[in-house]
């Protein structure tokens, strides 16, 4: 079929703008965020009548958002920082086991994905009022690393199966201690990898809604906590506004990856 | 014990020699586990057990098995379970529908232009939940996109009820899970021999039928996989039933964090959490033997 496909005119129009509609189906939605933040009115209307900025003042003009939004901010580099080591080293160990264990050991460390997220969060709520650890920040990024723990260990087990590890044989047979066979031959060879897992982090920490909704609170409730709030009770445009920034970030973040990858490729 | 005598022998003995044992490639690759290990089951396997011995305790604190009986008693309790297997099942169906046919289209194409449409399908998966939902509201509420488009067009009269309902959640859930569907199918069809489907195609059957009797058989694991992703990760949801459900749609997950903090049972939904965790769990197995089953029947083919 795949090479009757083609040259079957009616059927390859056919396929294209089946292929194209569903493209505007899954991107078309996020992207309405964009126009809606800029309008004037409190109801949601589209097209938006008159322009404004009145949201995004809004927001940074409100002390319990931008509170939010460092909360967020801390919670996700905190993850990111912890997660990638942790899952790297992870990966690195994981290959050198016998094929049971790696099995065994691949499916605990995928357990946070597997899970579904209210159950983690309830469970580790319990776990976290045992030792007095509830509404800390040191709670949710410990919560929010498991979660990403599973995403660096995947890309990271995929970056070591492709690593040569006769570079590294060959600096440790020349006497190179461990810290600098990680600083000068490994990381350079898992820098692509270990950069994507990074974003990655960071983004399942900082788009993290239900975890956070149960452990997290006062000063250190998240973005996505207090905007389920905002959208459960009423819908308020402020959420389009956060919304544009947090797709502007998943942007850059993609195109960064992108580039990344190119220069890995080029390289 | 076997690992680190291997090691003794080809390491020669360093200053070092502690950082070998922790970072090393031979020594105890258990020791670079264990902070991985340790947080996962600190935050994720202990919690799930914690929830276990919650649900086993009546109220006065006796072990009973009053908050499963509770579960199967009430009319209220069984109504959650059936709207959430429904509401995921129609997930599975609209994902499979709409994925399978655009997953055949994609793998047909070049290199080049599938990149582009798998980087248009990733492009979701960054965006946040939230923004998704938020983003849907926009389109089908009441006063919202969809309605102002058609009611100005003179289609209809008056607002369809778009939003808050099965409707809205279903479609939610599919924009979610389809980039998540499609992934490992696009996959799976990639890794099709096509010289299978040539082969096919050279002793005189139509397109309809290779395509029915040869790739789809060919393809069906990646599918299953991706179908069994789906429905678990449906059964958890909790942000799109929550927001695009509006109150009319009360998933497993929405009563369990309403028990919590509306009644402070424990007990009752500590009993929901492990049933949703063993209805998970039982999917995956099931799942897996299925793909063991067409792969050992795919072998004996060939054989």
């Amino acid at each position: 079929m795949l090479d009757g496909f083609a040259r079957n005119r009616a059927l390859a129009w056919a396929g294209w703008s089946f292929a194209l509609a569903m493209m505007f189906f899954l991107i078309a939605p996020s992207l309405i965020v964009i126009p809606m933040s800029f309008s004037s009115s409190e109801y949601l209307e589209f097209p938006p009548r008159d322009f404004s900025m009145r949201w995004y003042e809004g927001f940074f003009g409100s002390l319990a958002w931008l509170q939010a939004a460092r909360a967020s901010l801390i919670a996700a580099v905190s993850t990111a920082v912890l997660s990638v080591p942790v899952g790297t080293l992870a990966a690195y160990a994981a290959r050198l086991l016998p094929l049971r264990m790696k099995i065994v050991v691949g499916a605990f460390l995928l357990m946070p994905a597997i899970v579904p997220s209210i159950l983690v969060a309830i469970g580790y709520f319990f776990v976290l009022a045992q030792i007095n650890l509830i509404g800390t920040m040191t709670g949710l990024v410990l919560g929010h690393t498991a979660l990403a723990i599973p995403v660096v260990f995947v890309i990271m087990s995929a970056a070591f199966a492709t690593f040569d590890a006769n570079h590294e044989r060959a600096a440790e047979s020349f006497g190179a201690g461990r810290l600098t066979i990680w600083k000068d031959v490994i990381i350079p060879q898992i820098k692509a990898p270990l950069f994507a897992s990074a974003l990655l982090a960071f983004v399942t920490s900082l788009d993290e809604v239900v975890v956070a909704m149960f452990i997290s609170s006062g000063s250190n409730a998240t973005l996505p906590k207090v905007m389920f709030s905002a959208l459960r009770d009423r819908i308020d445009p402020t959420v389009a506004a956060i919304s544009t920034m947090l797709l502007l970030i998943a942007m850059v973040a993609v195109v960064s990856l992108l580039k990344s990858g190119s220069k890995r490729a080029d390289g | 014990m076997s690992a680190s005598a291997t090691s003794a022998g080809t390491v020669p003995a360093r200053g070092e020699g502690r950082l070998t044992g922790i970072f090393g490639p031979s020594l105890r690759p258990y020791l670079g586990l264990m902070p991985g290990l340790a947080i996962v089951f600190l935050c994720v396997a202990l919690p799930c057990l914690w929830l276990l011995y919650l649900s086993s305790f009546d109220d006065a604190g006796r072990l009973s098995a009053v908050n499963y009986e509770r579960l199967i008693d009430q009319v209220s309790y069984r109504r959650i379970f059936v709207t959430t297997f429904l509401v995921s099942a129609q997930t599975v169906i609209c994902c499979v529908l709409l994925g399978v046919p655009l997953a055949t289209f994609i793998a047909s194409l070049g290199r080049r232009s599938a990149a582009l449409f798998i980087g248009a399908i990733l492009f979701p998966l960054w965006t946040s939940l939230l923004v998704r939902a938020y983003a849907w509201l926009v389109i089908l509420q009441r006063n919202g996109l969809v309605n102002n488009w058609l009611m100005s067009a003179g289609v209809i009269d008056e607002p369809l009820p778009l939003a808050f309902n099965t409707f809205s959640t279903v479609l939610g859930m599919t924009h979610i899970m389809l980039p998540i569907f499609l992934l490992p199918v696009i996959g799976a069809m990639r890794d099709i021999d096509r010289s299978l489907i040539r082969a096919a195609a050279s002793m005189g059957a139509s397109r309809t039928y290779t395509y029915r009797k040869v790739f789809l058989p060919l393809a069906l694991p990646g599918i299953v996989a991706g179908a069994t992703l789906v429905f678990v990760m449906s059964l958890g949801f909790y942000v799109t039933p929550a927001i695009l459900g509006g109150g009319n749609v009360q998933a497993i997950s929405m009563r369990i964090a309403r028990s919590l903090s509306t009644y402070s049972n424990f007990g009752a939904a500590a009993a929901i959490g492990v049933v949703l965790l063993l209805s998970t769990l039982a999917l995956l197995a099931v799942s897996l033997l299925i793909r063991r089953l067409a792969q050992g029947r795919a072998g004996g083919g060939h054989a």
